[in-house]
Formats: C-alpha cells, structure tokens, sequence
C-alpha cells in the first residue's frame, strides 16, 4: 500500500498511462514546467518531455480542438483546464465537436480524449471560480462524465477514463487535491459507469458524488446518533448511471436524497430523481429531496459563501423531512 | 534557474511580414493532368446543380450549400495535397469529391440515405470520409479550425509527411477560434495549411462589411505566421501555391495561412437569393473568371484539345453526376434499428490492468 494524496494519485494515473501508451499525451496551461496549476502533473515534464507534457498559452478552445483532431487521428490526449470555470470558452469545441463527431460520421472517428481538471466549488472565489459543471456536460450523450471522491477511486477512474475510446469529461476538486488515501502498489483500474456503496443503511438513501460524499457521510454519522442509519452512495460516473445500484438502493430504503454541487433547477439531482420515481414509484415512501447549492451565483464573503454552499446539515435536514421527522420551524433560505 | 534574459521579452519593432517564399514547386501540369483538373471541376459543378435540383424537389433537406463557382479551389488543392488530411466547413461538397470521395457516396449523404459517406447521420454540411482522410465538415462557423492542430500534431508525432490542410470561408476568419487555431499551430510549428476561401460573402455580408481589412491573409501577421493571398480562378495556380505552402509546412518551417479569392455563384444556402449582391457582380464574374471557362480555353489554346472533345467531356460527367443522384434515390432510408449505433464508441482498448511498473505482478480490478 502507498499513501497517496488526490494530486499524487492522479499523477500516478497520467505516469502509468504515458509509460503504457505512446499516444497519451498531457496538454493545458501550466502542465509542464510550472508541474500544474495543483501540482498534479509534478515530475512529468522530466520523465517524459515537452513533446509529450505540454504547455499552451491562455488558449481553451484552441487546445481543446486541438486535442480532439488529435484524437481523431489517433492519438490519446489528456487535456487539462486549470479548473473547468475554463471550459466554458471552449464549450463549443467539447459539445459540438468531441461529443458529435463520433456519430456525424457514423463511426469513422473515434474521440478518445480525457478533459480534466478542478471543478465545483472551492472557497472564497467568487462567483467565477465556482461552478459545478456536472449537469451542463452530462446533458449530452456522446460524453462520458467521471468524478471521484478519494485518492484510490481518483487514480483507478483516471486511468479508465484515459482508455476509453470515447470523450471523457473528468471532474477533479480543487479543495481535496490534498486528501491523502491508501492505493494498492500494484496497478488497478476503476471502471466508469460504477457507482460504490460507501456506506450501507436501511432507512434512506443518500446520493452524492465529488466531495459532496464527505458530507453525505459526516450527515450519516449525525442520523446514526439518532438512531437513523442512511446508506451512502458514491456515484463516480454520471454518464453512464449506474442505475442497478441506486435502483436497489432505494427499493431497499423507500426514501432518497439527492446531494450535489451547482443549482437544483435541471442539475443532476433531478435527473435521477425522475429515473428513480419512474423505476421505484411503488417504493418509494416520500418525495425525493435534493440538497445543492442555493438559487443564486456564488458571494465571497466566507458567512454568505457557508449560507450558499450545500451542508451535512441540511442533509440532516432533508434525511428527517423524507423521513417526516421533525425539522427547525421554517427555511427562511429557500425561495 | 540560470535560462538567460531574453531580450525579446521587451518592446519590440511591428512583426515582420512573413510571406511565403517557396517558388512553384511542382512541374507544369501536362495535358492529361490538366484534362483530369477540368474534368473534375466540372463534376463538382455538376453534382451541385443535381443537388440544386433535388433540393427543390424536397429530395435534399435541411441545409444545403453549394460550392459552385469555387471549383478551382478545393480542385487545385487536391491535386497539390492528394494524400494528406483534410478538415473543413459545412460547404463540404466539393471539398470531399476533389478529396476522393465518390459522387454516389455525398448524394447518398444528400439524400440521407445509408450509403452516403456518413451513413446518412451527417447531412449536407457533415460529410466523413476516413478512406480518403477527409476528416469532415462542420456547421459551426470556425469551430473545425481547432482540430486541424491536432490532426497536424498527431501526423508530425507519427513522423508523417503529411500535413492537414484546413479550408474555411471569410467569415470565419473573424472567429475566435480561427485566432486561437493560428497562435498555437504558429507556436508549435505545427504542418498545418490554413486555407481561407474569400467568396466574397458571409451568407449576405460582404468581405468589407464583416472586416475592417478586406485582406484576410493578413490575420497571419500578428501571430508569426507565414501567409500568401493569391486569385484562386486558375486551378494551377492553386495546385502550385498550396504544394509551396504544404512544402513550407513539412520543412518545420511553420503553418501558412493561403487566402485564395473565388466567388460563391449561388447564394449562401439554397434558401437564399442572394438579392444583396451588385446588380452585375455574378455576370462579371461568370464572364471574366471562371474557373472552368478558364481551364477549359486553356486545354484548347495551349494543348490543342478540341471543342468536341470537351463537349465529350462535359457529356461523360454528366452521366456520372447523373449515376450519382440514381444511386442515391435507390439507396435504403438508414434503418431505425442502427439508431444508437454511434452514440459512443464501443472499447477497443483493454481496460485491464496490465502495466508492469517494476512493483507487485498482481493483476487487480476493482468492481
Ligand atoms: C458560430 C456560427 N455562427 C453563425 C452561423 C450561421 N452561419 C452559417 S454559414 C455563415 C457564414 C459564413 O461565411 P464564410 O465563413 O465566409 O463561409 P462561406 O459560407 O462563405 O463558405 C453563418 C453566419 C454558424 N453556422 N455558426
Ligand atoms: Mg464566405
């Protein structure tokens, strides 16, 4: 075993790759001598050289392009955002190019490329540096969309996402690039579309995914002190959905809550809550309740920012409320 | 670190002009090639005029637009860049036959149909063909400049010789993602051939209307990029210029942007009249520059071809454009059931762990 932090698993991933696949390549801002904006890509540049660790200007949608024609001509790349507030600019290039071009021409190319890079919220950035592009991503079909909460799952799933032989959009966390975990020294892989049971429960489900799953578990730990035990899901691929997992789950428990980074209006979260409630309806026992960011851009100030952001206890929260628990008096936050 | 200071981090004179150099690089086309050249616009020409036709019998759907009066063009670059990749905008047509592309192949695509080069799920401005390395069209204006990087990128790793070759109108030339495609491929020296087809028009915008220069080559200069505007009515021409770009782009020397002036003779799409233009304009054009006329007094002039021999010509391609828009019409509707078979790619590559890295030999996945 190795104690790894996210960064360092995640550098471990692109290592393991590059050595096994001369066509993987890491393309982005600051990737090289610099060694990454999060000192992901550290000691890459020397191990492999500038030919395939690889700084580009201020410049999205052009490397973003630029990473799909070369996947398209057989290449591996992987394409780091500094974090994916980035992406936006290069929107058109991973929608309109990477998702389609595998089906406009009717399976001639192939796009296996990996963007990744911090996503969702960090602390005190402002409205800018703070979305959770999750939902905007995992609307469309042709993409692949990952995300993971620890060190192991971080370095099993990049590694996945680097063969697959399709556009992969891989949701890192700037605040747990740090979080140390144990990774087995001999080389794993995590596939996409498994969702991981990190806790078993049987009064309610709880769905999380990305950093969201430590409150989901720090809510878990706070019902089990009144007798309430949640059964925690990590979602880790949100395209595909492990649908078997949540199904089962949520057949078992009767109740769900949904917990995620970014807006409630057409996020994730209401997704599988519709696929739930069309799969489970004769299960369920409550409504399905979402816990996510609250309707509005990201403030700085660290006591609006905490007021935004979602919590364990409104997790606790909407738990007791599916459950039809007692909660404080009213919500005065929600609009 | 001990990297000297670099002087050239500090003011400097205005960016030289970089102008492409290389003279003519190919002999002078013989007769029979030259034969070959006009034979070819003229099918490009004449497949358009099917699909003019089949669109006004609702037969082509959707977006339609059209190539015709641009013939020398994507001709004399074929002829100068037969087997590299190509990558270009929705105006695709012509671009893939003078590619390689059968004429059956983007009816078929015209018509929807599951013989077209993309299996009837591109359409008009998505025509695919790998076994030519045409790398598509694509219908948002500039957004395919990008890729052409890393086509490039991807054959210079490889140790290709070969460059891609990337066409787009002049309206994209005002796009972001046209700038972005230029700085990086001039960074990295990538062997890419930037070719802006200036027709004068973005769908009604004129040239002087969209740009406050009207020469569009000179988008090159600011990043350090090599670049030649030139006429782009004499095919040899054309295969001359883009052979001397694609030898400048292979040498390492760099990219080059070629802006090559031609003019569109229908409108923007088939939807639209083009009632913006100069009364006269088109005629003028028709008259003067034509690009088959043009090739066409040439064979006869210079290399004593006869009047009836290309009425012969022009009587073979017609029956091939004709065995096109036949194929195409007889062709099977794509079946319902191959609706999903190109969301995602399916997994060819193995997905087991297999990697010796010198630790434990143990073979793990975790579920
Ligand atoms: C990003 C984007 N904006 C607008 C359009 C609509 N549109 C399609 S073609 C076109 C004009 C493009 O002109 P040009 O680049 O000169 O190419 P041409 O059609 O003349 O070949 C416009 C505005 C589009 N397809 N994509
Ligand atoms: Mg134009």
């Amino acid at each position: 075993m190795a104690t790894l932090q996210i960064r360092q698993a995640l550098g471990r991933a692109l290592r393991e790759e590059m050595i096994r696949d001369p066509g993987v390549f890491l393309m982005g801002e600051e990737v090289a001598h610099y060694n990454g904006a999060y000192k992901v890509s550290q000691g890459l540049l020397d191990e492999f050289g500038d030919d395939r660790v690889v700084d580009t200007p201020i410049s999205e949608g052009g490397f973003s392009g630029l990473g799909i024609g070369a996947a398209m001509a057989g290449m591996r790349p992987v394409i780091e955002f500094m974090t994916w507030n980035f992406s936006l600019v290069a929107y058109d290039q991973l929608i309109n190019g990477a998702a389609k071009i595998y089906q406009m021409s009717a399976g001639q190319y192939h796009v296996p490329i990996v963007f990744r890079g911090p996503n969702g919220i960090a602390e005190n950035l402002g409205s800018q540096h703070n979305t959770a592009v999750d939902s905007i991503y995992a609307h469309f079909p042709g993409l692949k969309v990952v995300t993971y909460c620890d060190a192991h799952d971080a370095c099993g799933l990049l590694k996945s996402a680097i063969r697959d032989d399709n556009p992969v959009i891989f949701l890192e966390n700037e605040m747990t690039y740090g979080l140390k975990g144990e990774l087995p020294d001999h080389e794993y892989l995590v596939p996409l579309g498994s969702a991981k049971v990190r806790r078993t429960g049987t009064d309610l489900t709880v769905i999380s995914w990305g950093k969201q799953v430590f409150n989901a578990e720090s809510a878990a730990n706070q019902l089990e002190q009144d007798g309430i035990s949640a059964e925690v899901i990590d979602l880790r691929s949100l395209r595909p959905l492990d649908h078997e997992t949540i199904f089962k789950s949520v057949v078992k428990t009767g109740r769900c809550v949904i917990l995620h980074e970014g807006y409630v209006f057409a996020g994730v979260g209401a997704e599988i809550a519709a696929r739930v409630q069309e799969a489970c309806f004769d299960w369920l026992q409550a409504p399905i309740l979402r816990v996510t960011n609250r309707d509005v851009n990201q403030p700085y100030a660290t006591g609006l920012e905490q007021l935004v952001v979602p919590s364990a206890d409104r997790v606790v929260e909407a738990a007791r409320r599916v459950l039809g628990l007692a909660v404080p008096a009213d919500n005065r936050l929600d609009p | 670190m001990t990297a000297p200071v670099r002087h050239d981090h500090d003011v400097q004179p205005a960016p030289k002009d970089r102008l492409l150099l290389v003279k003519d690089p190919l002999a002078p086309v013989s007769t029979d090639d030259l034969l070959a050249l006009h034979r070819k616009m003229m099918l490009l020409r004449r497949v358009e005029e099917l699909a003019a036709k089949a669109y006004t019998q609702r037969k082509i759907r959707g977006f339609c637009h059209l190539y015709i009066g641009q013939e020398s063009v994507a001709v004399g670059a074929a002829a100068a860049t037969a087997d590299d990749y190509w990558i270009t905008s929705y105006r695709d047509h012509g671009h893939a036959m003078a590619k390689g592309t059968s004429p059956r192949a983007v009816m078929a695509e015209l018509f929807g149909r599951s013989t077209g080069a993309s299996g009837g799920q591109g359409g008009s401005m998505h025509i695919f063909d790998k076994s030519v390395r045409f790398m598509g069209g694509y219908g948002i204006v500039g957004g395919h400049v990008p890729l052409a990087n890393g086509v490039a990128w991807a054959a210079r790793a490889r140790g290709e010789d070969r460059v891609c070759v990337c066409f787009f109108g002049d309206g994209a030339a005002n796009q972001g993602a046209f700038f972005e495609a230029l700085c990086l491929a001039a960074l990295y020296k990538l062997p890419v051939v930037f070719i802006c087809e200036n027709n004068w028009y973005a769908m009604g915008t004129p040239l002087h209307r969209q740009s406050a220069i009207t020469d569009m080559s000179l988008r090159a200069r600011g990043v350090g990029m090599t670049r030649e505007q030139l006429d782009g009515w004499d095919v040899e021409h054309v295969r001359q210029r883009v052979a001397a770009a694609r030898q400048h782009a292979l040498s390492g020397a760099g990219p080059v942007l070629l802006e090559i002036v031609t003019y569109r003779y229908r409108g923007h799409s088939m939807s639209d009249p083009a009632k913006y233009r100069p009364k006269g304009e088109l005629a003028q054009q028709q008259k003067g520059r034509d690009p088959i006329q043009l090739t066409a007094r040439r064979l006869q002039a210079d290399h004593g071809i006869t009047e009836q021999s290309l009425a012969q010509t022009k009587a073979d391609v017609d029956a091939v454009a004709q065995d096109a828009w036949d194929f195409a019409l007889h062709s099977p509707e794509p079946d319902p059931a191959t609706l999903y078979d190109h969301v995602y790619a399916p997994q060819q590559t193995s997905l087991a762990a297999d990697t010796d890295l010198g630790q434990t030999p143990s073979k793990n996945q975790d579920a």
